[in-house]
């Protein structure tokens, strides 16, 4: 057993599988829509800083609560700030924290998930225990309940959504460890000598990562519609920061005086990025996993 | 197994889990951020007050202790003091609950019938535009974050065309007193329950559009997986010899669908019922507080305003409990109706 296997099973078991997409039926359709679309927001968040005419976090840089004009084609809020220039570049708040959130999850979810469903017996059911305890739990009020005691931050603000997705990482790797593991070639490898490290690492887990790969995409839009409920019920960022999340938060308040683009533009851009995802998602489940049900 | 064992041994389940939930929350509020009570006060604050600020909130005992006062606060129904006016929590949550829970009924009416109804014209319609324009609804629906959809329901519905309130439960003054018989009162604290008690119409009817938004949005959001849930159980059940049988008996169509096909989805959909209450009170959180519905996670997000730590847990803690004690009684009922499982 070389090793240099176990890294060329990955990339045998994970790149073939992206290959062609467009030949994969409609699975392989989703997916490209999906990343296209995530794509182009995230590029437009990248270049935003040239492409603004504002500055977004520019009070008074036109009337305030101005319709949509052609001085400012999405309007302003209440503060005078120009919207499309939040438009542009709000996203980058829901990117950190998505980012930074879906990396502690697959740090802390995919060692615990293998360990314990590998070790089995006593340890298995206790990491299983503590998993259901915090899954079976309203995800955002957990999520609200340590962001409260962390205090605003983008790194705060993606650690309480990690907690909370953890367990989706740890069951999906738990099943598919138990059923790989009584697999005849698991069980070859064993019957060769392979240690159980070994066995783990090089039979087991390249088989794993195309499930953990379509959950973490799935996970991308969760923890943004988490991002943004927290920054809806007052743990967001500071003022400061542009982000799709405060505007939709601020932006309740004006409805009654009728002013509807401070709400609808960067609502909707949360929408697509969350859309993107999960249609990126749904798409590698389907292709990685037929019988996988959200 | 029979239905008795399989019913002690899920409550002996139960335990260990509200166990550690409650743990992991005392833990959350004691310990993350240091000190609960420092971190009230914004700014400094003199160390006399804020000695004086945790005793009364017992806050200055070992940690040890304070579990101990916190688990056994909790047998007897006290959820602790409020940091603001240390009046007891569980009386506010008592208070919110039933606004919550009316809202949450509504909603999964909404949920279930709209993503029932969804999914059977998917599945009758099978790879056509119907069925893929209700897919891609259903996939929508995930994305959307329901306070989005709430503004966008308040400004269409509300602002625009004035047909629905945008906010609030009822009409300050306007509450129903629920059954009075001679000089009984007893009231649900459900206002379309309690108007139909009192026998009021104009109250039922205001209930009832005050509860129309949030319950709808609320309910569209998480329709998604019953739409999908149902859909692929019908294009299965579609296929069973007993629907060819019942459609050769000449039954209507959709008799065979509703009559017949449908039941095979009513144990899946049940289950899923039980997996999304977690997702429906979390989503009823930030639907409460689009609509300003004065319910428990309205409570909640005051509490957030008011830095008010101890009544975040137990709010916090009265959600995790509600949830345990509905999926025990999901799975309890499940292991009734599907005697398979107890084995």
């Amino acid at each position: 057993m070389s090793d240099e296997r176990p890294k060329g099973r990955i990339v045998v078991q994970l790149f073939p599988a992206l290959k062609d997409l467009t030949r994969r039926g409609l699975a392989g359709w989703v997916i490209l829509a999906g990343a296209t679309v995530v794509s182009l927001i995230a590029i437009m968040t990248v270049i935003s800083p040239w492409i603004s005419p504002y500055n977004p976090i520019d009070i008074n840089v036109g009337p305030i609560l101005s319709p949509p004009s052609s001085q400012h084609p999405l309007g302003t809020n209440h503060l005078g700030q120009d919207m499309l220039s939040r438009v542009y570049s709000g996203g980058a708040i829901m990117f950190q924290v998505a980012i930074l959130s879906v990396t502690v999850c697959i740090v802390v979810g995919v060692p615990i998930g293998l360990f314990a469903s590998y070790t089995g017996g006593y340890t298995d059911k206790v990491a299983s225990l503590v998993m259901d305890s915090i899954y079976a739990f309203p995800g955002l009020v957990l999520a609200i309940a340590i962001a409260a005691m962390l205090g605003p931050g983008v790194v705060n603000m993606a650690l309480s959504i990690a907690v909370v997705y953890v367990p989706s990482y740890f069951r999906i790797i738990r099943s598919q460890v138990l059923t790989i593991k009584e697999l005849p070639y698991a069980e070859a490898a064993r019957m060769m000598g392979a240690t159980g490290r070994s066995t783990l690492f090089s039979y087991i887990l390249p088989n794993v990562i195309p499930s953990i790969v379509a959950v973490a995409t799935i996970n991308f839009a969760d923890a943004i519609l988490t991002a943004a409920g927290l920054t809806f019920v007052g743990l967001g960022l500071p003022i400061s920061t542009p982000d799709w999340g405060w505007d939709l938060t601020y932006g309740r308040r004006l409805l009654t005086s009728g002013t509807w683009w401070v709400i609808t533009f960067p609502g909707l851009m949360v929408v697509l990025l969350a859309l993107g995802f999960t249609l990126m998602g749904e798409g590698l489940s389907e292709l990685f996993n037929p019988r996988l049900q959200r | 197994m029979s239905l008795r064992s399989y019913i002690i041994a899920r409550i002996l389940l139960t335990i260990p889990m509200i166990m550690l939930l409650l743990t992991f929350v005392f833990l959350v509020v004691r310990v993350l951020p240091g000190d609960p009570a420092s971190l009230h006060f914004e700014k400094q604050v003199d160390p006399q007050l804020l000695l004086q600020f945790k005793r009364r909130l017992g806050l200055d005992k070992p940690l040890e202790i304070q579990y101990i006062d916190y688990l056994s606060g909790l047998l007897r129904g006290d959820f602790g003091k409020s940091m603001q006016d240390f009046s007891p929590v569980s009386q506010q949550i008592f208070s919110a609950f039933p606004a919550t829970l009316e809202l949450a009924i509504w909603a999964t009416i909404i949920m279930i019938s709209v993503g029932v109804v969804l999914g059977v014209q998917a599945s009758r319609s099978y790879n056509s535009l119907p069925d893929h324009s209700i897919r891609v609804f259903g996939t929508a629906s995930y994305a959307i974050p329901v306070f989005f959809l709430g503004e966008v329901m308040i400004m269409i519905f509300a602002i625009y065309l004035h047909l629905f309130p945008a906010g609030d439960r009822i009409y300050a003054g306007m509450e129903p007193t629920g059954l009075t018989i001679g000089d009984m009162h007893w009231k649900s604290g459900l206002y379309v329950m309690d108007s139909i008690l009192e026998g009021n119409p104009e109250k039922l009817l205001m209930s009832v559009r005050y509860l129309f938004l949030p319950s709808l949005t609320l309910g569209m959001v998480l329709c998604g997986i019953f739409v999908r849930l149902t859909r692929g159980n019908m294009l299965e059940t579609l296929q069973l010899d007993f629907v060819t049988a019942a459609r050769a008996r000449g039954l209507k169509e959709r008799t065979v669908v509703y009559g017949y096909a449908l039941r095979n989805a009513f144990l899946p959909i049940l289950t899923m019922m039980g997996l999304q209450f977690a997702a429906l009170l979390a989503g009823a959180v930030l639907t409460e507080t689009t609509f300003s519905w004065p319910g428990l996670g309205r409570y909640l997000v005051d509490r957030i305003t008011f830095r008010d730590y101890t009544a975040i847990q137990g709010v916090v803690v009265f959600f995790g409990l509600v949830v345990a004690i509905v999926s025990l009684a999901v799975d309890i009922l499940y292991a009734y109706l599907d005697p398979r499982i107890r084995f």
